[in-house]
């Protein structure tokens, strides 16, 4: 423990970092001296299930799935596509329509559905976002199912009115009543950084849900969760937000069953059991942690829990205080700001219920509180080690870290 | 129940084909159909009468004759007014190349083709007039004074881009420009809030508030073109109609095409956006329109984008390639313009060979020192520059971590 305590001094000192004069210039592309900031490989993630077999071994799989499904190698967009027409071949009742979805929409989500389904139950909207949300749950509640799409969820802005205020409380003003809900609505939009969307095109803007009761947000890692998540979210009695990380849409690619199977939406999946520390997060960045929690181990020898909390609204109590319970500490890692994100969220709620176990105060990661700017994009986001000019391994893990020993 | 009953409702939602997309809507844009009345003078400066051919408008609820045919040009004028186009042009073919060197990264929209738009207004007013636009604004920041060092080193993310490398293609800013905003439709009630200011310090200057066929849709616009009639606001609504809201051909997303009839009470003016001196005289009339009291004007450009609507769409996916080539050979609006150029007797051919030459050396050496530009410096500061006036921001921003946290008074 003494070289973990010195690497942390060291750490803390590096940490003033702001004061200093910085010498490397923004990249998009980490440099080679950069030792832990590896460019991620998803080819070798064990998140992704790079065989049949491994996607099969899901334990959450029905018994019948693991058994007889066969598998196919997709990305998220095909994850998302295979979800979306098997849901348009189950339910005669389903429309998809957004912003040139008839197209197959920006990022190829919706390729072919309108050959094979037709444009009267897959077709374009106008750029009409508080409108089509609007449609999308008028639809829902005659008992059709609505696959909204928003473009990317920077224009969901305009909607934010017919979500907050009119989907997530449907069901509580008319007291229940069993025809006024806004369930089977599902809008899909894709969220986070993509490198270069620069102001409107890359933010993370699942934390301004947080105050709205009554809609679920969910955020896949990648595909088999994406059809997984999608598939519940559309049987879902709630309306559900579905951000997808569009970096990932290309990036993460896995073997996905064929068959119909959904995973459980409100629940959080542990990735990798630890009992040093608890790191959470969801989408992207979990690749990130699954990087980080490998270096801490390598490094340091701690033993990392990674939490995927794959609903980021609202967010699964049980598991998370479960682990914090058991490690006694706990970061919370994501792209989206400082102020206002998930991490506050998580942050309040393990303070009060896990406080006599906590260790030291519970830590976020996260993106910086500004805009999201085109020549900062990359290194907005959280990495293995901050992407400020300093070598420091594990700035961000040892920040916590640090406040413990 | 969806299934049966409702088969107006599935037709109409039935996909068009892309011939018909082609033939239902043949824009009027004849290019160069002008002609001068008198005989040019040989005084540069010295203005001479001109007519537009009566097809280059539309009206709604307008009187033909109080908008009129006949404009006023010099040679000077339009000789920069050819400049201006070709240089515009140029700017956005040099974006284009960097773009695919992947210098430039991220979204980029590029106007060639509608380049008569941008020129076409800002001939019509003056510096103390506004602009605000949608995304594709790199014409209209040009023309409002940002250099094309500036505008290309934005989007190259440089220290000296027109947003210090910040913003990119989507978002841009000059003095009586509001810029470039990536979020559809969200400039246009700004704009109505720009013009009222305007009126409001009774000035004699507009805005134009400028925005696709695509995000005429949007809420806001309609909102918008409500408060500007009612409070009789010095605003002209300016829809440029290039055919394609992305990838959706106009009627396929709006119920009523004729944009310009779309403010319903308040008038409106179709325009063959592919004519230059058609934008000009328009907006001559727009602006004087507005500023005398009479409240807001919808106008229609009707333009044509020859590339797709950023770089990562190739544009032939969802229009024929005859289209494009058909708008490039017969459409232009540096053609037809310099076509008139010749017919007049203002430039020479040889003249106007140098006209080009002279825009295509500067717009290059300008890309040039652009690229040759600093990123910004790797520093806090640099971070947390501009989200707060200093001296009304708190005291500290939050960083990811503790450690982060960063002091404005440092």
């Amino acid at each position: 423990m003494a070289t973990v305590r010195a690497v942390f001094r060291n750490g803390l000192r590096h940490a003033r970092i702001l004061k200093q004069q910085p010498t490397a210039s923004y990249s998009s592309v980490a440099s080679a001296d950069r030792k832990f900031n590896k460019p991620i490989d998803y080819a070798t993630s064990t998140y992704l299930a790079h065989s049949p077999a491994t996607a099969l071994a899901n334990k959450e799989l029905s018994e019948e799935v693991r058994k007889t499904s066969t598998t196919k190698k997709m990305n998220l967009f095909q994850a998302i596509n295979d979800g979306l027409s098997t849901v348009l071949d189950r339910d005669e009742k389903a429309c998809v329509f957004g912003e040139d979805v008839s197209f197959g929409g920006v990022f190829r989500c919706t390729m072919g559905l309108q050959e094979r389904f037709g444009g009267e139950r897959v077709f374009n909207t106008p750029l009409t976002e508080q409108g089509l949300v609007g449609f999308a749950i008028g639809l829902a509640a005659q008992g059709h199912t609505a696959l909204a799409e928003i473009q990317f969820a920077d224009y969901m802005f305009p909607a934010f009115d017919q979500l907050h205020n009119e989907a997530s409380k449907m069901r509580y003003r008319s007291g229940g009543a069993e025809k006024f809900t806004s369930g089977r609505l599902l809008v899909r939009m894709p969220a986070g950084g993509v490198g270069h969307g620069a102001l409107y095109h890359s933010q993370s803007p699942e934390g301004f849900f947080l105050g709205c009761q009554g809609l679920k947000v969910v955020i896949p890692r990648g595909p088999i969760q994406a059809k997984g998540l999608l598939l519940s979210a559309v049987e879902s009695p709630d309306p559900v937000v579905f951000m997808e990380p569009k970096i990932l849409y290309r990036a993460a690619v896995e073997h996905v069953p064929t068959d119909y199977y959904t995973l459980p939406i409100g629940k959080a999946e542990i990735l990798k059991p630890g009992k040093d520390i608890t790191l959470i997060s969801y989408g992207t960045l979990t690749y990130a942690c699954e990087m980080a929690a490998k270096h801490a181990k390598e490094q340091l020898g701690l033993d990392v829990e990674v939490i995927d909390l794959r609903t980021v609204h609202p967010w699964d109590r049980e598991t998370v205080f479960a682990s914090v319970n058991k490690t006694g500490r706990c970061v919370v890692v994501h792209e989206a700001s400082r102020s206002g994100g998930i991490g506050e969220s998580v942050a309040g709620d393990v303070q009060e219920n896990c406080f006599l176990r906590l260790e030291a105060p519970v830590a976020r990661v996260t993106g910086w509180d500004v805009p999201n700017a085109l020549q900062f994009e990359d290194f907005m986001i959280p990495d293995v080690c901050r992407k400020f000019p300093i070598h420091q391994p594990f700035q961000w893990i040892a920040n916590t870290i640090n406040r413990y020993l | 129940m969806f299934r049966t009953s409702s088969n107006a409702l599935r037709a109409s939602l039935r996909p068009v084909t892309v011939g018909r997309v082609a033939g239902r809507r043949a824009v009027t844009l004849d290019a160069s159909k002008a002609h001068v009345q008198d005989a040019v003078p040989e005084d540069a400066e010295q203005k001479f009468k001109i007519s537009l051919q009566p097809e280059a408008f539309e009206f709604y609820e307008l009187n033909p004759e109080d908008v009129g045919l006949e404009l006023e040009v010099s040679k000077s004028q339009l000789k920069k007014m050819y400049y201006d186009m070709v240089a515009i042009r140029r700017m956005e073919l040099a974006a284009d190349k960097l773009y695919k060197e992947k210098k430039i990264r991220g979204f980029c929209h590029l106007s060639t083709g509608q380049e008569a738009v941008a020129v076409g207004i800002e001939h019509a007013i003056t510096p103390e007039d506004n602009v605000i636009t949608a995304y594709r604004c790199h014409g209209f920041a040009y023309m409002r004074g940002g250099t094309v060092k500036s505008i290309i080193g934005e989007l190259l993310g440089k220290r000296h881009g027109i947003a210090h490398g910040k913003g990119g293609s989507m978002h841009m800013f000059a003095k009586g420009f509001f810029g470039g905003n990536g979020i559809v439709g969200a400039q246009v009630p700004v704009g109505a809030g720009i013009g009222f200011a305007m009126g409001y310090m009774g000035k004699p200057n507009t805005t134009f508030a400028l925005y696709g066929d695509g995000a005429s849709n949007q809420g806001q616009v309609f909102e918008a073109f409500n408060m500007a009639k009612l409070w009789k606001v010095p605003v002209i609504f300016g829809c440029e109609n290039n055919k394609y809201g992305m990838g959706t051909a106009a009627h396929r997303s709006s119920a009523l095409t004729e944009y310009y009839k779309r403010g319903q009470y308040i008038p409106g003016l179709k325009v063959n956006g592919m004519d230059a001196l058609a934008v000009l005289k328009a907006s001559q009339f727009a602006k004087e329109y507005t500023v005398s009291g009479k409240g807001p004007l919808v106008m229609e450009f009707v333009t044509y984008r020859y590339g797709g609507h950023s770089m990562s769409d190739p544009g032939t996916t969802y229009r024929p390639r005859e289209e494009i080539l058909h708008m490039r050979s017969s459409q232009d609006p540096i053609s037809g313009l310099r076509q008139r150029i010749v017919d007049w007797g203002v430039l020479t051919e040889e003249e106007l060979k140098a006209v080009d030459k002279e825009a295509r050396a500067k717009v290059d050496a300008e890309v040039k020192e652009a690229e040759a530009d600093v990123p910004p410096e790797n520093t806090a500061k640099m971070l947390f520059e501009d989200i707060y006036v200093p001296g009304s921001n708190p005291e500290y921003i939050r960083g990811r971590t503790v450690e982060e946290t960063y002091y404005f008074d440092q």
